[in-house]
């Protein structure tokens, strides 16, 4: 015969300071659990969007980042003729020349500066990246030092705002507008017009050339025909494989410190559940007696001390999980050390994260709760009932 | 004295929720401890920072050059010592795996090693650097690492100055105290320029930061604004500041990551409150007709609460003592490890300093809450409880 529900749930409420204690620490250590999971799910969903598997980067040969690249300007107008290459109204090629710098703005709150990108491109920049959206203000005039910021620069640096002007590269530039790159790492970068800032900052190169592919499958046909072009000693890489390799070391750091906190807090956790199990038991092991007298069997017994502490757990999960998805809120913007500027991303919460929280808590129950629960459905009637 | 004794008893009554419980304690503290360990590892490069020595740098970002010629013009000024070029180099040791990751930067070879002090190097070795064009010093902590000796030739693949790049290891410096960072590699700045002048004559002559060294400390920011005002609206302005807060800059980029790791170390003390919390409830819920019975004998309510909150405390001293032993050999463990992510990975002072408030902390407020209610309850009610 089963134990009663209602009896387990009885157990937890009458010990309301040890549950909320238990319940509580548990609660934390799903909360940390789950924000690391939603980080690493946040800088992967940004480096993702970042890109289109239409799309493909070429760089100069070694350069793992923008910033270290230089394409001539020679080569990248060979690039635009290659057949591969999409081609709009009139025929004419959808190519972005583009130059990338850094320039270090104070933060907003701290006021220290960060490494920014900025991003000169033509016209068809834009057009190449189609989740980008404008949501302020009008897009830059090619030919003038007009720029635009994206959405994570207007809200977490100083003096971004519409009409601002940034100095740099001995001029000013006026902010016209700011733009929305559907969380995409473009959140984090300042665009305006390529020939304007090759002038200004004295360059005869462009960074990185990126081209529209007539499709994702004619990658596999451009990557070769590059390669075969003595002229042309570009690497080609696929925009989001690019994206994604580039904050690599930042992911793999986020999710080893992750698993490293993980272990350790869950240690904590159990032991915590483990001693509010064990008195359980030892509190109520006249209790215990009595059951078996009455005729319950040891497994209906162990059956609900585990259910007490999976309880236990699933509360404190459930707590920890709702305190964690309040942090979607938040947009955390750090460098990037492999492309050495920052970086916004917020945290992202999946089904799976939701699923793989729970789960894990209820794990915790599982392994605090089970040598307890043994011990209890081990008691001798005739011991247990003496004891009380 | 027998009240400690009572204490000491006490504990080992539950042998089984004591042991789990200082188990916890010692978990939390050391996790506690490392997490602080690496925060403070985060900011070792700031902490061999010299008040001597300013970096001027160009005021766009780092990623810029400065023109060769400041130099001469900074080493005019008045109170300036020494110039010297550095250039980030930025190459690829055999692969990208980060432990082949290591710091590489172009210096003035005939000046570098006398504004570093810190840096120990043996005369003979330093001359024989001088002297070859492609010779390169290595620090000994990247030297124990990759296995380099003077007479190696170390074959670095270079991303932002392309091309293979071949240097000679020539000596081996090393530090003068625990906080110098010896993972760098540097080599002649004019090996850099000279094959700059040949492949890409556009990015020749071209600085990436002047390490100034300045005869006093206390001139620091007047200097770096006479430096800054020299090249006021030039092509390429300058902006100069303290080597500490140079390298605080680049701490600064990644501060966020750094709160949240001293936020969740602070969360872990959290967590082991609530455990430590739990157990002296509990303690004292079954105990309370003992309370009972002790005031009953005449002992006073303080009396009572106090063989609480003592029992509370010994054990999160008990538990806290063993978690910073057991932070060293972590730490060892952990640098051993990790070594090439953190150069300068040690326990300060502080942190043991923090360990032991943290367990004094946990160890008062756990035991505050039940000894409040075991000095209240009355007699008649504490003998009639049933744990």
């Amino acid at each position: 015969m089963k134990i009663p529900f209602a009896y387990v749930l009885r157990n937890l409420w009458t010990r309301k300071l040890t549950t909320l204690l238990t319940a509580g620490g548990m609660a934390l250590v799903v909360f940390v659990f789950a924000a690391v999971l939603m980080l690493d799910a946040g800088l992967r969903k940004t480096l993702v969007s970042t890109g289109s598997m239409d799309n493909a980067i070429l760089l100069r040969p070694a350069a793992q980042t923008e910033i270290q690249s230089a394409v001539y300007r020679d080569q990248a107008s060979l690039v635009e003729t290659l057949p591969e290459v999409a081609r709009g109204e009139a025929g004419v090629p959808l190519v972005s020349k583009e130059t990338i710098v850094l320039i270090a703005i104070p933060k907003r709150g701290s006021g220290k500066p960060a490494n920014l990108v900025v991003r000169g491109m033509p016209a068809m920049g834009i057009r190449l990246r189609p989740q980008v959206a404008m949501i302020d203000g009008r897009m830059f005039r090619p030919g003038t030092s007009e720029v635009v910021v994206g959405r994570a620069i207007a809200e977490g640096f100083d003096g971004t705002g519409i009409g601002e002007k940034l100095r740099f590269a001995g001029r000013e530039w006026t902010i016209v507008g700011s733009f929305d790159g559907a969380k995409s790492g473009f959140d984090s970068e300042i665009w305006g017009d390529v020939e304007q800032m090759l002038q200004a900052f004295r360059r005869t190169a462009y960074s990185s050339v990126l081209v529209r592919l007539a499709g994702a499958d004619r990658f596999g046909a451009f990557k070769a025909r590059v390669a075969a072009d003595q002229r042309l000693i570009l690497d080609v890489k696929q925009e989001p494989l690019f994206y994604q390799e580039q904050s690599k070391s930042l992911s793999t750091f986020i999710s080893y410190l992750g698993v490293a906190l993980s272990v350790i807090f869950s240690i904590g956790a159990m032991i915590g559940a483990m001693i509010t199990m064990y008195a359980s038991v030892a509190s109520r092991t006249g209790e215990i007696g009595t059951l078996r007298a009455l005729g319950f069997r040891r497994s209906s017994i162990l059956a609900a001390f585990l259910a007490e502490s999976l309880l236990l757990a699933l509360a404190g999960g459930a707590a920890g999980l709702a305190l964690a998805s309040f942090l979607q809120a938040l947009t955390i913007t750090t460098m990037n050390w492999q492309s050495f500027s920052q970086l916004a991303f917020g945290f992202h919460l999946t089904p799976s994260i939701a699923a793989s929280t729970l789960a894990f808590s209820l794990a915790m129950g599982l392994a605090g709760g089970f040598l307890p629960s043994v011990r209890a459905a081990r008691l001798e009637i005739v011991d247990a009932l003496r004891a009380a | 004295m027998y009240y400690l004794r009572l204490v000491f008893k006490n504990i080992f009554r539950h042998k089984l929720r004591s042991l789990l419980t200082l188990a916890g304690l010692v978990v939390a503290i050391l996790a506690f401890g490392l997490l602080q360990t690496v925060v403070h590892a985060w900011y070792a490069g700031s902490d061999m920072a010299s008040a001597k020595r300013l970096i001027a740098r160009n005021a766009v970002s780092l990623v810029f050059p400065l023109p060769r010629y400041y130099r001469d013009r900074i080493k005019a000024i008045d109170g300036v010592t020494a110039v010297a070029a550095s250039n980030w180099f930025g190459g690829v040791y055999k692969d990208m795996t980060p432990t082949n990751f290591f710091a590489q930067f172009g210096v003035d070879h005939e000046n570098f090693f006398d504004l570093y002090p810190e840096f120990g190097t043996n005369p003979e070795e330093l001359l024989a650097f001088k002297k070859d064009r492609r010779g390169a010093m290595v620090g000994r902590l990247l030297a124990d690492q990759h296995g380099f000796k003077v007479g190696d030739v170390v074959l670095v693949k270079g991303t932002i100055y392309p091309g293979n790049w071949e240097f000679t290891v020539r000596g081996v410096y090393e530090p003068r105290d625990d906080t110098t960072i010896t993972r760098q590699f540097y080599f002649h700045w004019d090996y850099l320029n000279e094959e700059m002048r040949l492949r890409t004559p556009r990015r020749a002559e071209q600085v990436g930061v002047f390490v100034i060294q300045i005869a006093d400390g206390s001139r620091a920011a007047e200097i770096s604004q006479v430096i800054d005002q020299e090249f006021r609206n030039s092509l390429a302005e300058t902006l100069t500041e303290t080597e500490k807060a140079f390298q605080l800059s680049f701490i600064a980029q990644t501060e966020t990551i750094i709160a949240a790791i001293r936020i969740v170390s602070f969360v872990v003390i959290l967590i082991i409150f609530a455990v430590v919390a739990n157990t002296m409830a509990m303690t004292a819920r079954e105990r309370l007709a003992e309370y009972a019975t002790l005031k009953a004998l005449g002992f006073a309510p303080a009396f009572v609460a106090a063989l609480i909150v003592g029992e509370s405390l010994m054990i999160t001293a008990l538990g806290g003592s063993l978690g910073i032993l057991a932070t060293f050999p972590a730490a060892a463990g952990f640098k051993a490890t990790m070594g090439s992510m953190f150069p300068v990975f040690k326990v300060t002072p502080e942190t043991v300093a923090l360990q032991v408030a943290a367990a004094l902390v946990v160890g008062l407020l756990a035991g505050i809450l039940p000894s409040l209610r075991a000095a209240r309850v009355k007699i008649v009610d504490g003998l009639r409880h049933i744990g």
